[in-house]
């Protein structure tokens, strides 16, 4: 990625409202995506990689979020600090995000015709009849079948999988640069999973976009993308190419995550699972965040906050002991 | 849509019933005799037995109530014996001012709740919010008559801007004229009702507001006019038409204390009347025309939820 | 029986850590606390108030007719010459006792409906038919109609609104218990074979009280205001004895010379209702779980 890449997270820090004050989600998060690539991001829940991603097209409830530090570089802007109007040329025309649920993700008292045909007309303006005509191909596209009548249904009457082929479709109406998918199988079936994963796999394809991939799921990852982010506890503790990433995971919590996969290669009894959970955002910790979890803690780790270090290659983990031991112990 | 119709209705059937009868003992619990209202003060005993005969009273309670419900049957809801009117015509006299008045009250009250409800919830926790609600709780708090003697003082009294009392009618005295008797009613009445919708619409957009397709709407690029005023309010609409019968019968209920007030010749001033002159059949007359109306709002009601959100079907 | 004990324990003891938590947060919440203070004070002069001023609230004199505002009558004085400020602090043991007598009775009885309909399913759907058919009388009409046929007195009032209330209230205690039936707690208190009088009392009453509670407190704000509307109406308590109602109503006709008169009793009414309305919203945002709570 040696050129400049597509949009850069760089040093971001995202407080929500507490009940005593002003709590981080996200601190110091670092990343960039570039043009037509894929990066996945992947951490348990409370990780802070669905409030890094929500945070790129300032998709937060405004009174109860604060953008404390850092920025969000997109071209020659920066998101965070965009005016509003200017920002939402961008939401939905160059940048579209798909979510987690799509049960609730679709407005249930407006017809699937309506919702994909607002960004059309919004960013591109269409017709009335030029959106409609646009929005059928689009549900061909994400392959509904009788694309011209399950149009003018109501969200309800379409399956998961389904609602979630139209939320796609929205996504991609105004074929963005880039596609922020916030674990978009979790809440599906397995079998339609991996539809939803070859459907954006080809839309990618097919528009040249770029794509961030949030999910908690590493086999997810290792399917679908090239680099790839690990974050716990609102920071990245790695990040890395995917081969390296397999190959050489630096950080414990990542060696922890790999392990945790099913690997249908090998005749595995028992999957390992990490010990311990995601720290309380309120609470203090000096050190290192996943220090009370690790097994191979030092003192050091309980003394002074870690910092995200280069270990070659672009290789970066945030965990001095290993590097200094170069690699897995 | 005409079979969900006909289904609401027939399912609505047993508790006009109900309200028949219930209008039946509500007369029959009213201390005095009609026979003596009509006979006058000075008549003979004999004179008053035959009203009473006349009238069917001194047959069994059950017998009344059965030739009560024969003559609802026939359309038959009884004559008044003070006004020399049966109690539909005399409701029908009134109809057009009682309507007049609700109709402009219900202009006033659905936009400027609505609007305010939805600047609170989205304003919310701030001075907008905080403002917005003070002004609907006020609305709920103050009695309705008290500031309409209030209002009386200040515009028309003083000001002179409006009539303080009476009713003018639409096709004969024309509309401004209509318009100025009716206008001051209308907004006094309408404080009560903006106050109630101000406040359902605001919780009924809290809980909107939060939920995904909002987020959603929001990163479609859409503006947030649109997010909260179509992604929003038609969502919150749903919470909002449950409680237009709600609306629409404490519209009911406080044009009776405004007509009174206003001095305006409408059902709820028929009724107060009667009340007050123990005229037992238009009490009756009006009390069930009043609770029919009432439950054929809820089945509009009803059909209106259906067509508002598409979740819910009659079958 | 034992196992009814062991189901019950647990339901208890939640009760009593939220009992404690309910408390913290109505003590954090401004409007409840601004209600709370306003509904004390009012509850307070009405108690306290008539033996400060030491004045016959039905007491005449000619000579002191329709005086303004003044050091001797602070709140004017009316076509008799009593003294209005009595007059409403009197007058608001009557308005506050009828709004206190109604919101009680409504809550017995639209509990013990609302439990009813909603435990006993078999009579659910005639008892409910009779409370939607007394709803299709607006509440006012209903009272204007009961309250004629009883005669203009206080307690004609207080049966007359419990009358339209109860059954509102029901519908919000049926609504809550058709909830909680359907808890496991329930269920298992119900196959260990405890009676049903036993499961309403120990787990279906106190789990609607919340709901219960906010809307007893809706109610007395409503009664407060319809006392008045239905004094000024003519079929209130009569007077002379004062209630906030009649002292408006009889102000009514010197409006214009003196506004005095109706103003201040009005005023005790708004501020009463208001109090009322701003408690009942600080137990709606704590004890009803459906709403959120916005500070």
């Amino acid at each position: 990625m040696a050129e400049q890449p597509l949009l850069s997270v760089e040093n971001l820090t995202v407080q929500f409202r507490g009940d005593a004050g002003w709590v981080n989600a996200v601190e110091g998060v670092d990343f960039a995506v570039g043009a037509g690539e894929c990066l996945g991001i992947v951490g348990e829940s409370g990780s802070g990689k669905s409030v890094s991603a929500l945070s790129i097209l300032k998709l937060h409830s405004p009174a109860n979020t604060r953008y404390a530090s850092g920025a969000i570089r997109y071209g020659d802007r920066d998101l965070l600090t965009l005016p509003q109007r200017r920002l939402r040329q961008v939401r939905g025309g160059e940048i579209a995000m798909i979510f987690q649920d799509p049960m609730s993700s679709l407005n249930p008292v407006l017809t699937i015709a309506d919702q994909i045909m607002e960004p059309l007309r919004q960013h591109q303006g269409l017709s009335v009849q030029a959106a409609r005509r646009k929005a059928i191909e689009l549900l061909d596209m994400v392959r509904i079948s009788d694309a011209s009548r399950r149009i003018d249904d109501y969200p309800h009457r379409l399956s998961g999988g389904m609602r979630q082929r139209v939320m796609i479709a929205i996504a991609v109406a105004c074929r963005p640069r880039l596609l922020i998918a916030d674990e978009p199988t979790t809440a599906l079936d397995v079998t339609i999973q991996s539809q939803i994963l070859e459907l954006l796999r080809e839309l990618q394809r097919e528009i040249g976009m770029s794509v961030i991939l949030i999910t908690h799921d590493l086999g997810v990852v290792a399917e679908f993308a090239q680099r790839v982010v690990v974050m716990y506890a609102g920071r990245v503790v790695e990040t890395a190419s995917v081969p390296a990433l397999f190959e050489r995971p630096m950080h414990p919590y990542t060696e922890g995550l790999i392990r945790a996969v099913p690997n249908l290669d090998e005749d595995v009894h028992r999957l390992t699972t990490i010990p311990g959970s995601i720290p309380d955002p309120s609470m203090s910790i000096t050190g290192c965040r996943f220090s009370p979890r690790c097994r191979e803690a030092v003192q050091s780790c309980l003394e002074k906050p870690p910092s995200l270090v280069d270990a070659g290659a672009g290789h970066l983990a945030r965990c001095p002991p290993r590097i200094a031991a170069g690699g897995i112990s | 849509m005409f079979r969900a119709i006909t289904v609401r209705l027939m399912q609505s059937i047993p508790v006009l019933l109900l309200v028949a009868v219930l209008s039946f003992i509500l007369m029959h619990l009213l201390p005095g005799d009609p026979a003596v209202v009509i006979a006058g003060a000075d008549a003979t005993p004999a004179a008053v037995e035959r009203i009473r005969r006349e009238l069917g009273l001194d047959q069994p309670i059950w017998q009344q109530l059965l030739s009560w419900f024969l003559n609802l049957a026939q359309g038959k809801f009884g004559s008044s014996l003070v006004l020399n009117q049966t109690v539909l015509s005399a409701v029908a006299e009134r109809l057009p001012v009682t309507l007049s008045l609700a109709a402009l009250s219900l202009a006033i009250t659905l936009p400027l709740g609505i609007t305010l409800g939805i600047l609170a919830a989205y304003f919310r926790s701030s001075w907008i919010d905080a403002g917005v609600m003070m002004i609907a709780l006020i609305g709920v708090s103050v009695p309705s008559f008290w500031i309409a003697i209030l209002s009386v003082i200040l515009f028309s009294v003083t000001l002179g801007w409006v009539p303080s009392s009476g009713y003018a009618p639409l096709l004969t005295a024309g509309p401004g004229p209509w318009f100025a008797s009716l206008i001051q009613p209308a907004m006094v009445l309408s404080l009560f009702q903006i106050g109630f919708l101000a406040r359902m619409t605001r919780s009924a957009m809290l809980d909107v507001l939060d939920q995904d397709f909002i987020r959603t709407a929001r990163a479609k690029g859409v503006s947030e006019w649109r997010t909260v005023g179509k992604h929003g309010f038609r969502n919150a609409l749903v919470a909002v038409v449950t409680v237009g019968g709600i609306i629409l019968s404490l519209l009911i209920g406080g044009s009776v204390v405004v007509e009174q007030v206003f001095a305006l010749p409408g059902i709820g001033r028929l009724v107060v009347q009667g009340i007050m002159a123990r005229d037992y059949p238009l009490i009756q007359g009006t009390m069930l025309l009043f609770g029919f109306a009432f439950v054929l709002i809820n089945v509009a009601v009803d059909i209106i939820y259906t067509l508002v959100d598409p979740r819910v079907r009659y079958d | 029986m034992t196992e009814v004990v062991l189901a019950a324990a647990p339901t208890q003891m939640l009760a009593e850590r939220r009992r404690f938590r309910v408390l913290r947060k109505l003590a954090a919440h401004r409007s409840f606390k601004i209600g709370l203070v306003l509904v004390a004070i009012l509850v307070l002069c009405a108690i306290i108030g008539p033996m400060l001023t030491g004045i016959d609230p039905t007491a005449m004199s000619i000579r002191s007719r329709f005086k303004p505002p003044s050091a001797r009558f602070p709140f004017g004085s009316d076509q008799y010459g009593r003294d209005i400020l009595t007059r409403v602090l009197y007058g608001g043991r009557l308005s506050l006792s009828i709004g206190l007598s109604v919101a009680l009775i409504s809550g017995v009885f639209g509990a013990a409906i609302g439990v009813t309909a909603g435990y006993f399913r078999a009579l659910d759907p005639y008892v409910m038919r009779l409370m939607d058919a007394l709803m299709a009388f607006p509440a006012i009409l209903l009272a204007i109609g009961i309250g004629a046929a009883l005669g203009a007195q206080a307690s004609s009032i207080v049966v007359a609104l419990s009358v339209a209330y109860v059954p509102r209230t029901a519908r919000i205690v049926r609504a809550s218990v058709l909830v909680i039936r359907e808890m496991e707690y329930l269920q298992a208190a119900r196959v260990s074979g405890a009676g049903d009088l036993h499961i309403i009392v120990k787990h279906v009453l106190p789990n609607c009280l919340g709901p219960l509670i906010v809307q007893l407190t809706f109610i007395f704000a409503y009664a407060i205001l319809a006392e008045a509307a239905l004094s000024f109406l003519g079929i209130g308590p009569p007077p002379p004895a004062p209630s906030w109602g009649n002292i408006i109503a009889e102000g009514r006709d010197y409006s214009v010379e003196a506004w005095w008169v109706m103003l201040f009793p009005g005023l005790a009414v708004s501020l009463a209702a208001l109090g009322m309305n701003l408690l009942g919203d600080g137990l709606r945002d704590v004890l009803d779980p459906r709403l959120k709570i916005e500070t």
